[in-house]
């Protein structure tokens, strides 16, 4: 039993993503049933970061330097790497598969455990996906937005993505339970510096005049381009207006 | 170059010339605008100037490639349809400079870096032309401009940087920005001139 197989789990999951998905009748630019609840979540991550989130992220990066900071991120993004690996050949796209096992392999050697991308240095530039980009693939629909408490925008597929990635990297399950610490090291201080490094852009959605619809409107556009979604219904075309 | 080849090619490009307001935009022109674009703002951004100055320089590219009007209109939405004359020209004067303070301060990020143009593809009524900004110690990103003839000339309507696209953003902040003032237009245009 403890060999539960990653891959039946995930397809359980993806069955229940499926079901769970709240899809609208036609395609709309936003899908937001869940505006109220929302909303309150983002009302208190707003106060958690303002009390914890931001002063943590800047007191990190004033304190420890840029070479440091970013060469810890490197290291939970290699950690992760198996992870993006397995997703990678759920999703059939063989050529990051073998992106995917070059960096980790390279990294977690010459690059002294991922502290350096040594991968990138070489033009093997960096592919992360995770079960939400899975879920998409197999063809299941974004669903509703939903404000997540703490990690932010998102929406239903990568939602239930996250709670999947959180427990699905193949790594932890080969690393002895006393250094899994490290998991959970690599995981915060990239957090922190990722706070860090966009506190301008963060800024900028707080001083918006609705920052709950400015950070939805951004993560839904950034989050349909990664995944290569058509945008094509709802461009921004100014000259439609005049053209009825 | 013997003088009928010399001839033919005068010949040619008068042509050219003549015909050349008739045409409609094509992949060379939008090219060529973003071009002009890029190389400006590359300009503004290795100048070292203050950054008030760079702000102001923001504002004239917006002015002279941007569909500056045509922006700020459509992000009032149905509440441009009732506003008078006055106050739209004035609404867009507003947006203008508070579009180059607010993306000036974040191309002021891009000190020491360049954008360069890498393609252009027509897309239904308009062009797509790709560009990318490579930044120090930063994975290279995509800023794509969205170019058309629509107003009577060639204009860019749009910069989408990542998928993020500053028209649909900019009707969301607008759009809130009148709610918040119970649709007081004049109140909008008097704030907008601080905000950014």
């Amino acid at each position: 039993m403890r060999r539960t197989p990653v891959l039946v789990t995930m397809s359980f999951a993806a069955f229940a993503a499926l079901a769970g998905c709240s899809v609208p009748d036609e395609p709309v630019e936003i899908h937001d049933p869940y505006e109220g609840a929302n909303r309150k979540v983002h009302a208190f991550n707003r106060a958690i970061d303002r009390a914890a989130l931001d002063p943590t992220a800047t007191v990190y990066g004033t304190v420890v330097p840029r070479p440091l900071r970013s060469g810890f991120s490197k290291v939970a993004n290699n950690l992760d790497t198996p992870r993006f690996l397995l997703n990678n050949i759920l999703q059939g796209n063989v050529e990051d598969a073998g992106l995917n096992t070059f960096r980790f392999l390279l990294n977690s050697t010459v690059g002294i455990g991922g502290l350096f991308d040594f991968a990138e240095s070489i033009g093997l530039e960096r592919a992360p996906t995770g079960f939400g980009e899975t879920l998409h693939v197999w063809g299941v629909q974004e669903g509703a937005y939903i404000e997540l408490p703490v990690l932010g925008p998102s929406n239903e597929r990568d939602a239930f993505g996250r709670a999947v990635d959180f427990v699905s990297n193949p790594l932890r399950a080969v690393v002895p339970a006393d250094e899994d610490w490290v998991f959970t090291a690599a995981t915060i201080t990239d957090g922190l510096n990722t706070r860090y490094q966009f506190d301008s852009t963060i800024a900028s959605i707080y001083n918006s005049a609705d920052s709950y619809a400015q950070a939805r409107s951004l993560y839904l556009q950034n989050r349909r381009f990664e995944l290569g979604e058509d945008e094509e219904d709802f461009l921004f075309d100014p000259y439609a207006d005049f053209e009825e | 170059m013997n003088r009928r080849n010399l001839l033919s090619l005068f010949m040619g490009s008068a042509v050219a010339l003549a015909a050349a307001p008739a045409l409609a935009l094509d992949t060379k022109r939008a090219t060529a605008l973003i071009n002009a674009v890029v190389g400006d703002i590359n300009r503004v951004i290795n100048s070292g100037k203050s950054e008030q100055a760079m702000y102001a320089e923001f504002e004239k590219i917006f002015d002279r490639y941007g569909d500056v009007p045509i922006i700020a209109r459509s992000t009032l939405g149905p509440d441009a349809r009732t506003a008078s004359e006055r106050q739209m020209a004035q609404f867009s004067d507003a947006f203008g400079s508070y579009l180059a303070r607010k993306y000036g301060a974040r191309f002021r990020e891009f000190i020491g870096s360049k954008i360069t143009v890498q393609d252009t593809r027509k897309i239904k009524s308009y062009y797509e032309v790709e560009t990318v900004a490579n930044l120090r110690g930063q994975p290279p990103f995509l800023v794509v401009f969205r170019v058309s003839d629509r107003s009577g000339q060639d204009r860019f309507f749009d910069i989408v940087i990542e998928g993020i696209s500053l028209g649909k953003t900019e009707r969301t902040e607008i759009g809130a920005m009148l709610d918040a003032r119970r649709g007081d237009l004049d109140r909008l245009i008097k704030d907008l001139a601080r905000a950014g």
